[in-house]
C-alpha cells in the first residue's frame, strides 16, 4: 500500500474527454470484450462453425437430391452463413443488456458518464466483428465443401447492400436490447421463439419469394430477408430471376430500417432510463 | 459566498412498489428512505451506518443517479439528481462490496483500460493509472489474470481501483471491504485515508455496517434505520452521547426462556436503557447500557433471581455500537425477524 504513495498523493486533475471524444471511447471500449473474446475462447471455431455446416449440407443434399437449380446451394450456403448474425442478434445483443444488469455492469454503464448509446453500438460493433469472422469461415469452409460458384455483379453494390443490412440488422439487436431488459427473464423465451421460426419466414435457406408476397412482405421487417434476397441477386447468375423484390428498393427498404430501428433504440433507451430510475430497474438483480 | 456542499439531501425519500400478487394483508409498498435531510461538505469522509436493509444502499443509487427518489430533493456538486444526472456522472464513481461486474473473459487490466474509458480517460492515461494503482493496491502481478480466476478479494480490489481510476470529485462505496479478509480490508482503508489525506478537496461517502471502520475512516457519520436519519455527528460527539451512561458487558450462565410477564424482563430493571443479549458456547453475553453504575446492582439481583449467575463483567468506554444499540434498540448483527423471540433476550 505504501509503494504507490506517488500516485495516491497526485493532485493535478485528469483531463477526460466528453461529447464526441468520449462517445468514440466508450463506443470502442464496449466492443472491445466480444472482439478480443472471439480469441480468448477459441471453442466457437469448433461449435459455431461445424454445426450450421451441418444444417447447410442437409439442405444441399435435398436441393441435389431433387435435381434443384445450382444456384439453390448457393443460396443455402449463404444462409448458413447468415445464421451466425441472426444468433448473434438473440443472443448477444438482444439479451446482453439484461445479463449485463445481472452482472453488475448495466449500472457500472449508467453511473459513467458515457452516453449509453455508445455502450449499445460498442457492442453492436464488437458483435458484428466477431461474428463476420464466424460467417466468414462458414461460407468458406461450405464453398468449398459444396463446390458454389459466385459471379459478382457488382462488388461496389454488394459492399453497400452487406453495410445496410447490418445497420439494419445491429440497430435492430440494439432495440431489442432496451425491450429485452424491461421484458426482463421472459426475454429468454422470446429469444428461443425468434431463433428457428426466422430461419423459415426470412428464407434463410431458399429463396424467400418462394413463400409467397404476404409472407415476404412481413418477413422484411427482419432485414436479413431482403438484405440475404439483395446479396443473392448480385452474387449469383440466376440469383435475379429467383429475387423477391428488386436490389434498389431493398437497398432503400433497409436503409429505412436502419434509420429507424437505431432512432427507435435511441428512444428506447432513453426511455428505459426514465423507467429504469423511476421503477429501480436498472438496479435489481432479478425479477 | 458559501461553499456548494458535495451532496445535500431534502426531505428525501423512496418507495418501492412491491410487485406481483399480494394477499390484502401483505404490504404493497415499502418505504427504504423516509425523509432524510443530510449535507455533506466537499473534504468529508462521510459515513453511513445502518444495518442491512437500512436505507444505505437505496440513498447510494439516489445519489449516484441510478434511482430517482419519491419525494424530496438530492444535489451532488450543486447538481440536481433529477434534471442534471449525466453532468452528475461526470464527477463521481461508485463502487460497492461483492461485486461480480466486469468481463471474465478480460484479463484484469483490459477491464480497468475498459471503464477507464467509459469515463473519457486517453488510453494512456489510463493504462499509466491502472498500473500504478495495481501497485499501490498490490495486485500488479495479477495484472494479465483474467478475471474470472480472481479471488473474491482480488476482484474487490480491482473494483475499487475501478473507483479511483477516473479521478472522481465525489467517490461512492457502498460496503467496500465486504468479504474481504482482515488484510485486504486494512489494506483498502488504508488506501482510501492516504487518498483523501492527499486529494482534500474530494469527498467520499462510505456505507458500512462494520462500527470499527466507520469509526477508523470517517470524519461524520450517519447513523440510519428503516430508512430514518437517526443521528449525524462526528464519531467522537456520537460516543459522548453516552458518557453519562454506563456500559457494561455480562458473560452470563444462560437466561433460558424470556418471561410471558414483561415486569420479569431485564429491561424492566430500573435504570436499564438497553439490553443485547447473544448466545456464545453455553453462556449468554450481555451488553448494557445502564443509566449509571448503580444500576448494575439492580441487574445482578434479577440475574440471580432468575437462576442465572455472573461468569465475567467489563465495564467499557462507549463505542458507536453501543451508540448504534441506544438509538436503535438492538445491535447491528441481530437479525431483526428475531427480535423480540426469546433466544436469552432480558
Amino acid at each position: 500500500m505504501v509503494a504507490g504513495e506517488s500516485l495516491i498523493g497526485r493532485t493535478e486533475r485528469v483531463e477526460k474527454a466528453s461529447g464526441l471524444r468520449l462517445f468514440w471511447y466508450a463506443m470502442w471500449a464496449r466492443a472491445y470484450p466480444r472482439i478480443i473474446g472471439a480469441t480468448r475462447e477459441r471453442s466457437w471455431l469448433f461449435f459455431e462453425t461445424l454445426l450450421p455446416v451441418l444444417a447447410v449440407a442437409g439442405y444441399v443434399f435435398i436441393y441435389r437430391a431433387i435435381q434443384a437449380p445450382p444456384e439453390y446451394t448457393g443460396f443455402a450456403v449463404l444462409g448458413g452463413a447468415m445464421t451466425a448474425f441472426w444468433l448473434n442478434i438473440l443472443w448477444s445483443m438482444a439479451s446482453q443488456l439484461y445479463w449485463d444488469k445481472d452482472a453488475g455492469n448495466l449500472e457500472l454503464y449508467v453511473v459513467s458518464p458515457a452516453p449509453m448509446m455508445a455502450i449499445l453500438l460498442g457492442m453492436a460493433l464488437g458483435g458484428l466483428t466477431m461474428t463476420a469472422t464466424r460467417a466468414i469461415t462458414i461460407l468458406v469452409v461450405c464453398s468449398v465443401l459444396f463446390g458454389v460458384t459466385y459471379q459478382v455483379v457488382s462488388p461496389l453494390l454488394l459492399i453497400a447492400v452487406f453495410v445496410v443490412t447490418m445497420a439494419a440488422l445491429y440497430g435492430m439487436g440494439m432495440l431489442f436490447a432496451s425491450i429485452f431488459l424491461v421484458a426482463g427473464r421472459e426475454a429468454w423465451h422470446l429469444s428461443n421463439l425468434l431463433q428457428e421460426p426466422i430461419y423459415l419466414a426470412s428464407g434463410f435457406y431458399f429463396p424467400v419469394k418462394a413463400l409467397g408476397f404476404g409472407v415476404a412482405t412481413a418477413a422484411s421487417i427482419i432485414p436479413l430477408t431482403l438484405g440475404m434476397d439483395a446479396m443473392r441477386q448480385l452474387i449469383f447468375a440466376g440469383g435475379p430471376a429467383l429475387g423477391f423484390l428488386s436490389v434498389p428498393l431493398e437497398v432503400g427498404i433497409l436503409a429505412a430500417l436502419s434509420v429507424i430501428f437505431i432512432g427507435a433504440a435511441g428512444f428506447a433507451l432513453a426511455r428505459l432510463e426514465v423507467v429504469g430510475r423511476r421503477e429501480g430497474r436498472i438496479i435489481e438483480r432479478r425479477r | 459566498m458559501t461553499a456548494i456542499p458535495a451532496i445535500a439531501t431534502h426531505d428525501l425519500g423512496r418507495i418501492y412498489k412491491l410487485r406481483g400478487k399480494k394477499r390484502k394483508d401483505e404490504p404493497k409498498e415499502l418505504v427504504a428512505l423516509a425523509g432524510v435531510d443530510l449535507t455533506v461538505d466537499s473534504g468529508e469522509m462521510f459515513g453511513l451506518l445502518g444495518p442491512n436493509g437500512a436505507g444505505k444502499t437505496t440513498l447510494i443509487k439516489i445519489l449516484t443517479t441510478l434511482l430517482l427518489p419519491s419525494q424530496g430533493s438530492a444535489q451532488v456538486m450543486g447538481l440536481d439528481v433529477l434534471a442534471d444526472s449525466q453532468e452528475i456522472r461526470r464527477h463521481i464513481s461508485m463502487v460497492s462490496g461483492g461485486e461480480t461486474s466486469g468481463y471474465g473473459l478480460l484479463t484484469v487490466e483490459e477491464n480497468l483500460w475498459m471503464f477507464a474509458r467509459l469515463y473519457g480517460l486517453e488510453s494512456k492515461v489510463a493504462k499509466q493509472r491502472i498500473a500504478e494503482l495495481m501497485e499501490v493496491v498490490g495486485i500488479t502481478d495479477r495484472a494479465r489474470t483474467k478475471i474470472s480466476d480472481l479471488s473474491t478479494g482480488l476482484r474487490q480490489k480491482m473494483n475499487f481501483i475501478r473507483g479511483f481510476i477516473s479521478d472522481p470529485d465525489v467517490v461512492f462505496l457502498d460496503e467496500p471491504t465486504l468479504g474481504l479478509d482482515v488484510g485486504a480490508a486494512r489494506q483498502v482503508r488504508s488506501f482510501i485515508k492516504t487518498w483523501m489525506e492527499r486529494h482534500p478537496d474530494r469527498t467520499l461517502l462510505l456505507t458500512t455496517h462494520y462500527m470499527a471502520e466507520a469509526d477508523e475512516l470517517c470524519d461524520r457519520l450517519a447513523i440510519i434505520d428503516k430508512g430514518k436519519l437517526l443521528a449525524l455527528d462526528t464519531p467522537e460527539q456520537l460516543k459522548h452521547r453516552l458518557q453519562r451512561e454506563a456500559i457494561f458487558r455480562l458473560k452470563v450462565v444462560p437466561l433460558g426462556h424470556r418471561p410471558a410477564n414483561s415486569d420479569g424482563l431485564l429491561e424492566a430493571v430500573p435504570g436499564v436503557r438497553q439490553v443485547v443479549a447473544t448466545e456464545v458456547e453455553g453462556a449468554t453475553d450481555l451488553s448494557l447500557i445502564l443509566a449509571g453504575d448503580d444500576a448494575l446492582s439492580g441487574v445482578l439481583h434479577h440475574l440471580n433471581q432468575r437462576g442465572s449467575g455472573l461468569i465475567s463483567l467489563e465495564k467499557r468506554e462507549p463505542t458507536l455500537e453501543d451508540v448504534f444499540v441506544d438509538l436503535v434498540g438492538r445491535s447491528l448483527d441481530v437479525d431483526t425477524s428475531r427480535t423480540g423471540d426469546e433466544n436469552g433476550r432480558g
